[in-house]
């Protein structure tokens, strides 16, 4: 590219060899830098006799070079570009920019507060009516109101329970595993061995074991959840449903709801289990203890009550994470990155509510000294 | 303020009109999509939403199933309120409904067969038996005879597009809309599609809307329509198509009935 000056007042910018996107382009801002373009000049001219290939990198650097030209006053004179080019920049710039989007309007701090705090009541709002939606569809279940489809039930609980005993398997003994392990040397220094059978046994049965499988069916079915739910909603099914009178809740998520409160619990006396056979290897295999002696140890310290505290907790991690990978499933957007935020919420929102839920069940069972 | 329907501008003025909108503002939030629609349709009429893209074609038929709230006015059916309704008349009134959705919204973990008789099931109070023959017919009446074991991600577009046909038709409804129903479709399969909701129409009386941009379509089919722009964001033509075709009232109906670029 060369700049000549024609004249007093009119500069002309010859344009040679080829101009596409992928050679290294001048910008239009290097012809405004040059000296004395401004300044006494009312007229631009082009001279394209020698332009070689070229493609939308021309177009961007006359279009960017005319608008600043006519915002500094310079008339520019177009006769000189190829006809393609003058086709091409009349149809870039015949497509009116409307407002389709409007502006963002910048509230000032109170009115930020203001739309946060009304944000925040509709979401909570949306929230309870979820889940009285929910618990009502659960209620109808029992007066006969409403009917589960049980075939999809049963392809429910395989794909929830069946399907996750490999990973439950895995994760529960390792967990047992490294509780063990990881009081073996002072249990050992201490010459009390025999206490990793209250150690496992108590800690897996009364609260580890359901914690461990909450935070695996957050995971792994929770995020599921969500993803179906969403995914219908992007497809449409959800309103499909809606406007045949049929009522998402009843038929979407009271039976993963229902699913996830009968599995939850059974995997979880699963996961103790094998939290259990975990500590066993270490205790037979790094403690020198026999198993007849780890389990004897363990019928005299775990109770009934331990198991039972810990399928309480289940139950309520269960119900936990069913609401909350449905809720945000249900509440997806239409794009496929709604899908994904849906499903990292609905994990994220699962595996907190479980710490909080156990938390505060540690609390009751302490409070009533269970 | 009460608001009644008018009365269609029907060439038998006694006829009662099946759907009636009356002065429809659409918004999502803040952001106006249309405003002041009004307009009616008779039964048995096949009536087409058109419009350009994002000119709230879709939308308006979220109204007119109770997908969506309006910002002002109404939709009546039969000459009773949907929007005032409680929601257990809406319900009522959604059961005359069909809907076949721009995406199809098959319920994917169902066959087609399934998709059908799932609406059996909840509203009749038919036999195992019964509903499964009710079913198989309706996929008899869309082409679809035979593939009654099939999931919805089995079939190709067009079969799925029918398949939601059958499962509009579910319930017999008085009326059925359709969003977009050529979206995906090879002409011949569009053309195709036109014909079954005219035999459907003539055979079944079913009131029919469609939202569409498909001039061919439009044409084909349409014996009323209105014309819904993007730019002045209301209803810019109401009439039989080929009537707006052939005395357009203004430019920008023009230029879409004759896929006319508006900024030549």
């Amino acid at each position: 590219m060369t700049v000549e000056r024609l004249g007093r007042d009119t500069y002309l910018v010859r344009l040679a060899g080829s101009w596409r996107l992928r050679d290294r382009l001048p910008s239009a801002a290097d012809v405004l830098k040059m000296p004395g373009y401004v300044r006494g000049v009312r007229h631009l001219t082009f001279d394209t006799t020698q332009l070689g290939a070229w493609d939308t990198g021309l177009l961007t650097f006359i279009r960017h070079l005319i608008d600043e030209s006519q915002r500094a006053g310079i008339e520019v004179d177009h006769t000189g570009l190829p006809a393609d080019v003058e086709r091409l920049l009349a149809l870039a710039s015949a497509v009116p920019t409307r407002g389709i989007v409007p502006e963002p309007v910048r509230l000032p701090w109170l009115g930020r507060a203001g739309t946060t705090v009304i944000e925040t009541g509709r979401a909570t709002v949306a929230v309870l009516a979820f889940v009285g939606e929910a618990c009502d569809a659960f209620a109808g279940l029992f007066t006969g109101r409403v009917k589960i489809r049980w075939s999809q039930f049963g392809l429910l609980l395989y794909e929830v329970g069946v399907r996750a005993l490999p990973i439950i398997t895995l994760v529960g003994t390792l967990i047992g595993l490294i509780l063990a392990f990881g009081a073996a040397v002072q249990l050992r220094q201490l010459g009390v061995q025999i206490f990793v059978a209250d150690l496992v046994g108590i800690s897996v049965s009364q609260e580890v074991g359901a914690l461990i499988t909450a935070i695996i069916l957050a995971g792994r079915t929770g995020a599921a959840f969500a993803a179906q739910l969403g995914s219908m909603q992007v497809n449409e099914e959800i309103d499909a449903l809606t406007t045949a009178g049929i009522p998402p809740v009843q038929f979407l998520v009271l039976p993963r709801m229902l699913a996830l409160i009968l599995i939850t619990p059974l995997l979880t006396i699963y996961t103790d289990l094998f939290g259990i056979i975990g500590g066993g290897l270490v205790a037979v295999t790094v403690l020198d203890l026999s198993l007849t002696t780890y389990v004897t140890r363990l019928i005299q310290v775990v109770t009934m009550n331990d198991f039972l505290m810990g399928l309480v907790r289940a139950s309520v991690f269960g119900v936990l994470i069913a609401l909350a990978g449905c809720l945000r499933g249900m509440q997806c957007g239409r794009s496929a990155t709604g899908v994904g935020l849906a499903t990292t919420s609905a994990v994220v929102t699962s595996i907190v509510l479980t710490i909080i839920a156990d938390g505060l069940l540690s609390m009751i069972f302490s409070v009533f000294r269970l | 303020m009460v608001m009644t329907p008018t009365a269609a501008p029907s060439a038998d003025p006694d006829v009662r009109p099946r759907i009636s909108v009356v002065d429809l503002d659409m918004a999502y939030g803040g952001l106006l999509i249309q405003r002041d629609i009004s307009f009616t349709v008779r039964p048995a009429e096949i009536f087409v939403v058109m419009g350009g893209s994002g000119s709230g074609k879709s939308t308006l038929l979220r109204h007119l199933v109770g997908l969506k709230a309006p910002a002002r006015g109404d939709v009546f059916y039969d000459g009773r309120s949907l929007w005032t309704a409680d929601p257990a008349e809406r319900d009522d009134l959604m059961r005359r409904v069909g809907v076949v959705y721009q995406s199809n919204a098959l319920w994917s973990s169902l066959t087609l067969s399934e998709n059908v008789a799932l609406l059996l099931e909840e509203f009749t109070d038919l036999s195992a038996g019964e509903i499964r023959d009710a079913a198989a017919l309706k996929l008899a009446l869309v082409g679809l005879a035979g593939f009654e074991d099939y999931y919805p991600s089995e079939v190709s577009g067009g079969m799925a597009k029918r398949a939601a046909l059958a499962r509009a038709l579910a319930l017999d409804p008085e009326i059925l809309f359709l969003d977009e129903p050529s979206t995906g479709l090879d002409p011949i399969s569009a053309r195709l599609l036109d014909d079954l909701v005219l035999d459907l129409r003539d055979g079944l009386g079913t009131t029919v809307v469609v939202v569409t941009h498909d001039l061919a379509s439009i044409q084909a089919i349409g014996d009323n329509s209105v014309f819904l722009d993007t730019e002045t964001k209301t209803m810019m033509a109401h009439g039989n198509p080929k009537a707006l075709l052939a005395d357009p009232p203004n430019p920008r109906v023009r230029a879409f009935l004759n896929r006319e670029s508006v900024y030549q």
